[in-house]
């Protein structure tokens, strides 16, 4: 697989390890009244689709940057890549 | 049909006229007691045992392929109990158990061959561990033998024990582990319920549930609905999506794993060598291909096809542990989609909607449960409670900081 990097253009997969969903990026509020279970369910509980999923990869071999990577699980087909940075800000910015 | 020796002289002295074929294609009828989804080794093991040890037998397995044409055809074949853990040992323990009965239970030549495991350590840590281990085992009433250099030396003289970053010092034996036909184990127990009434239902894939009231009445597949008092799913590396139609999300990411043979070579690897420190383990089929694999590729997949840097990576793991692997050529590859729990290991449990249940979070190691899988879910189908071997292997594991983590790698499915 490819992964085309925002910054450094097509990169080779293997130069990156993956962490998983990319709704890790949203950490639970720790202050929630109900915070052991939102936290049980972030850490533990996943979608896990057949198809378009949002995951997080991190440049291990590269530059070092976490990314937002859109692919299919089916076909491996990868069809948009962002900078997780990106990503969480404009999160917060539509909170 | 009882098959024999005296069978197999009879039909070949009348021209092998008489064989039967060795299961019935039902159409499905509007309602059963259970209906069990996914037809892998735990679906057909857990009809198996639903008929045989408690008597029922209005019970379906809907197959959304041909039966076994998931992992449980798909895997390197190998069992062993050489766990460590409390919540696991027991289990695995009852199935290598229920594997040295299994060919004479279901009369099906399952080709169980107790050939021997080994898993190499390289520094005195991995030794202690090793040593811990092995009393584990032999404490759930396992088999271990702590071997050292020379002992294993004599074993596989062609091992890289001198390797500069992994020297071999030794390894965890457990005599007992071996290796068994995969597909007839598939095929065996759908025999085995079949003749007992079981109707095996194939290309007939479940696509809903009917859930009314939190309960569980009953499933929607491509061959129209099907009534049930009890929904056991077992579908392996599908069990995300199909929990999903439930609107259960589960600790499990579906993964692919690779598995690769050679060409037919001499007999020359005795038993089942793992190579943790390498990513890669090896055993010879009784044809002589030499079947082996490693690591998981990482990354979310439903695709039961790998990528090149991961057979890379397995070939050099080879290559540092019996250099001679080199002159092997490799003939096949295939992947199936594994269920990678949140601490590897397994569930057989209730789930909240009632009359459904789930087994699945097998990772890449669910062929050797396949015996006990399957009868511990009977036992939970049938009496409402968990089997006390299965007893740890809960949904809410996490919720009560119960995890069952061999490695303590934490809730990442890709590092277990
Ligand atoms: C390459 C590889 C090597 C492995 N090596 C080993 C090993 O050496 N030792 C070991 O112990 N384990 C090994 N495993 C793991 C082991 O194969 C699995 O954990 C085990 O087979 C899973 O249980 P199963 O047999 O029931 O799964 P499967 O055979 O996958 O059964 C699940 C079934 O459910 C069906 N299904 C899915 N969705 C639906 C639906 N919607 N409706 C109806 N049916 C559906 C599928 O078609 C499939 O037939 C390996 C796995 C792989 C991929």
């Amino acid at each position: 697989m490819l992964i085309d990097h925002p910054l450094l253009g097509p990169r080779d997969a293997a130069e990156f390890v993956i962490l998983g969903d990319a709704g890790l990026i949203d950490r639970p509020d720790w202050q929630a009244e109900d915070a052991a279970r939102l936290f049980h369910d972030y850490q533990h509980l996943r979608d896990n689709p057949a198809g378009g999923h949002r995951e997080l990869w991190f440049h291990e071999q590269g530059d070092r940057s976490w990314l937002v990577v859109t692919r299919n699980t089916v076909t491996h087909e990868i069809v948009k890549v962002e900078l997780a940075r990106d990503v969480a800000i404009a999160r917060e910015r539509d909170r | 049909m009882r098959y024999s020796a005296l069978q197999i002289l009879r039909q070949g002295l009348t021209g092998n006229r008489g064989w039967k074929p060795v299961w019935r294609e039902p159409d499905p009828k509007p309602h059963y007691d259970i209906v069990i989804v996914g037809g892998g080794g735990h679906g057909l093991a857990t009809a198996y045992y639903l008929a045989t040890v408690h008597g029922l037998t209005d019970v379906a397995v809907l197959e959304k392929g041909w039966l076994g044409s998931g992992n449980v055809g798909r895997n390197t074949t190998i069992i062993r109990s050489n766990y460590l853990l409390p919540g696991n040992e027991p289990f695995y323990e009852l199935s290598l158990q229920l594997w040295e009965g299994l060919e004479q239970d279901f009369n099906y030549n399952a080709m169980v061959s107790q050939r021997g495991i080994v898993n190499l350590y390289h520094s005195d840590g991995q030794r202690d561990a090793a040593a811990r281990r092995g009393n584990a085992m032999l404490l759930a009433g396992a088999d271990a033998v702590l071997l050292d250099r020379e002992a294993l030396q004599r074993k596989c003289p062609y091992l890289d024990f001198d390797n500069e970053r992994f020297p071999i010092k030794g390894g965890l034996y457990q005599p007992r582990g071996g290796t068994v036909r995969h597909d007839a184990v598939a095929w065996g127990y759908a025999r085995g319920a079949d003749r007992r009434g079981v109707d095996l239902i194939q290309n007939c894939e479940v696509t809903g549930f009917d859930i009314r009231d939190g309960v569980c009445r009953g499933v929607e597949t491509s061959r129209g609905a099907i009534g049930a008092d009890r929904v056991a799913v077992c579908v392996a590396g599908s069990s995300g999506r199909v929990m999903g139609y439930a609107g259960l999300r589960l600790p499990i990411e579906s993964h692919v794993l690779q598995a690769f043979v050679t060409e037919g070579l001499k007999p020359a690897i005795p038993g089942v060598i793992t190579f943790g420190a390498g990513h890669f383990y090896v055993s010879q089929s009784d044809k002589g291909g030499l079947v082996f694999g490693g690591d998981i590729d990482g990354y979310n997949s439903y695709a039961q096809r790998g990528n090149l840097p991961t057979l890379e990576d397995v070939c050099e793991g080879g290559m540092a542990l019996m250099p001679m692997i080199g002159r092997a050529r490799i003939l096949r590859i295939w992947g199936g989609l594994v269920d990678m729990s949140m601490d590897g290991s397994p569930f057989i449990d209730k789930t909240p909607v009632d009359g459904l249940l789930f087994n699945g979070g097998w990772n890449y190691g669910g062929f050797k449960a396949t015996p006990a899988s399957g009868y511990c879910y009977a036992h939970l189908i049938a009496t409402g409670a968990p089997h006390p071997v299965a007893a740890e292997m809960r949904l809410d594991r996490f919720e009560r900081g119960a995890a069952i983590d061999e490695k303590g790698a934490g809730a990442q499915p890709n590092l277990h």
